[in-house]
């Protein structure tokens, strides 16, 4: 009886959770052989200096433990991440919280300016022949600038007209994020089919009808999964932004005062706080994603 | 008055492969209160020419008069209703949100709105499911909310485009009978587009047989049959005779291929 419950009645979520785990747990083995391998030449070489002979055990040990090594072990980053959210005051400057605020509100700033971009030229690109052939290719040019080459100079320009801080940021975020939102969108409100265009046509509706009742309804599927990829490219934006001129706040900051100093265990913490700020940013557009279309019947 | 005149009605679309004559020299009267079916192997013009009676077409040559008006005119006046082979109900909307989406759109008060709602269900034998959603409803019960979402607005004719070739021979013949009432209820121009012929005969105050290459038509048979039709009427020697006009119509049409 045990056995079948155990068999069948494995908890869904557990279920769904295992190969996760297991592919975690296999990420994890890595990273710490990993680690042992590029910090052991440094280790070594200390040894030889003080004239000690390591045992094996020695060598891993310290390997793991280093201040500043040249990749630290999982737990150090862990470490260095609690540090960083629960060790400080969140308005300390040494506080992840604080620098991950200041990231993440650049980041909504900028995705909202670059969906309402993408949904304004998509609309603009559906409904006029000439934005039609003359929007997108423009559109595709502008992504394959590369971010790095324009973010330095957003901020260069805005600063010389007095604008700093989250402005410049979201500029750049924005301009990362509109992409997805104007092609999921176009797509999106040219799924309506034309039977039924020909019967909105047959009710005599106007354009502005057809948009709101029909073609806007329609596009939401293809308008979220296309929000998910410029939340995350909102967030990347921001980051770059927070590289170039000496920017004091944001991860970005912590990502580029942590090579500067060598705190690599910054550096990393700094990166694993941007990618769970950005899983929990996909993830709520999914949930909200999941809520709508399920009361819309599309899902 | 005729509901619909077609005076040599030509449409041709061109092709890479040269001209295609969807309709060549279409000539036909449609009296108020018609049941008429249009029957015909595909391609013959039969979709076709109700498009253009909606105005969802622009014949090249000839002129055609709905309600007294260009189509277009007709259109925009909202002269008639369209039911399509699919239901092409909303997901989003309840029964009777998608009923009242047409109505919407006319600008109908949301009093009125509700009241001509409610009558359209009643009519299409609907009655309590206003406010279940599309995939709650058998495929039936989708193409007649489809047929109830077309009467909301009182339009004087009803174009129907294979209304239930998507539905099973069972439910069809529940819904041929349903259309029938419904008909003689509201007394409407119906323009009824069908391959089956049994369907066209059962139905049709008047019968169009078409042919393609050109489109054109071949025979108008009018129907003898009494406007009250039960099923049954399907066995009598007359429905017979007059299935057979329609099939030798089709037959004639294919001789010059």
């Amino acid at each position: 009886m045990t056995d079948a419950s155990a068999g069948g009645g494995v908890n869904p979520t557990l279920r769904g959770g295992l190969p996760i785990l297991t592919v975690l747990l296999a990420i994890v083995a890595i990273w710490y052989g990993a680690a042992v391998w590029m910090n052991a030449p440094w280790v070594r070489d200390q040894a030889a200096r003080a004239d000690t002979v390591l045992t094996t055990a020695d060598l891993i040990r310290q390997t793991l433990t280093l201040e500043r090594p040249v990749l630290p072990a999982p737990h150090q980053v862990a470490a260095g991440l609690w540090e960083g959210i629960a060790g400080q005051k969140i308005t300390s400057k040494r506080s992840l919280v604080w620098h991950g605020w200041v990231t993440l509100s650049a980041t909504l700033a900028g995705f909202a300016i670059g969906t309402v971009a993408g949904i304004a030229l998509a609309v603009g690109i559906v409904h006029n022949r000439a934005m039609d052939q003359s929007v997108m290719p423009w559109a595709v040019a502008s992504q394959t600038v590369p971010i790095l080459a324009i973010a330095p100079m957003v901020i260069v320009v805005f600063a010389s007209m007095g604008l700093t801080g989250l402005l410049p940021k979201a500029i750049i975020a924005a301009w990362l994020s509109f992409f997805p939102v104007l092609v999921g969108m176009v797509k999106g409100l040219r799924t309506p089919d034309a039977m039924q265009l020909d019967l909105m046509h047959s009710w005599n509706a106007s354009r502005a009808q057809v948009f709101w009742r029909l073609r806007l309804p329609s596009s939401l599927p293809y308008l979220f999964a296309s929000l998910k990829v410029a939340i995350a490219a909102a967030l990347v934006g921001t980051i770059v932004g927070e590289l170039p001129a000496g920017a004091t706040t944001g991860l970005g900051a912590r990502l580029l005062s942590g090579s500067y100093y060598g705190q690599t265990v910054q550096i990393w913490s700094a990166l694993f706080a941007a990618a769970i700020l950005a899983a929990v940013l996909v993830m709520l557009i999914g949930a909200l994603e999941r809520l709508t279309l399920r009361r819309m019947g599309l899902a | 008055m005729s509901a619909i005149e077609a005076r040599d009605v030509s449409l041709t679309f061109p092709t890479a492969d040269g001209p295609v004559h969807a309709l060549k020299d279409v000539s036909l009267t449609i009296n108020q209160g018609d049941f008429v079916s249009f029957i015909g192997p595909s391609g013959c013009g039969k979709t076709t020419f109700l498009r253009t009676i909606a105005a969802l077409e622009t014949p090249t040559a000839g002129t055609l008069a709905v309600a007294g008006m260009t189509p277009d005119q007709a259109r925009r006046k909202r002269a008639y209703g369209y039911v399509f082979q699919a239901p092409g109900l909303y997901p989003w909307r309840t029964i009777a949100g998608n009923i009242s989406l047409p109505l919407e759109i006319m600008g109908f008060s949301r009093a009125d709105r509700t009241q001509r709602t409610q009558r359209v269900l009643d009519l299409v034998d609907l009655t309590g499911f206003g406010g279940k959603y599309p995939w709650q409803l058998s495929g039936g019960m989708q193409q007649r909310a489809s047929i109830a979402r077309a009467l909301a607005f009182d339009a004087d004719i009803l174009l129907m485009d294979e209304p239930f070739g998507a539905l099973d021979e069972i439910v069809r013949d529940r819904l041929n009978e349903a259309l029938l009432d419904l008909w003689k209820k509201t007394g409407k121009t119906i323009g009824f587009v069908t391959h089956s012929i049994p369907e066209a005969v059962y139905l049709s105050t008047k019968i169009v047989v078409m042919s393609p290459r050109p489109g054109r038509i071949t025979r108008v048979i009018d129907s003898p049959l009494p406007r009250d039709r039960p099923l049954e009427i399907r066995d009598t020697p007359e429905f017979i005779a007059l299935a057979q006009q329609v099939r030798e119509g089709l037959r004639e049409g294919h001789s010059y291929d």
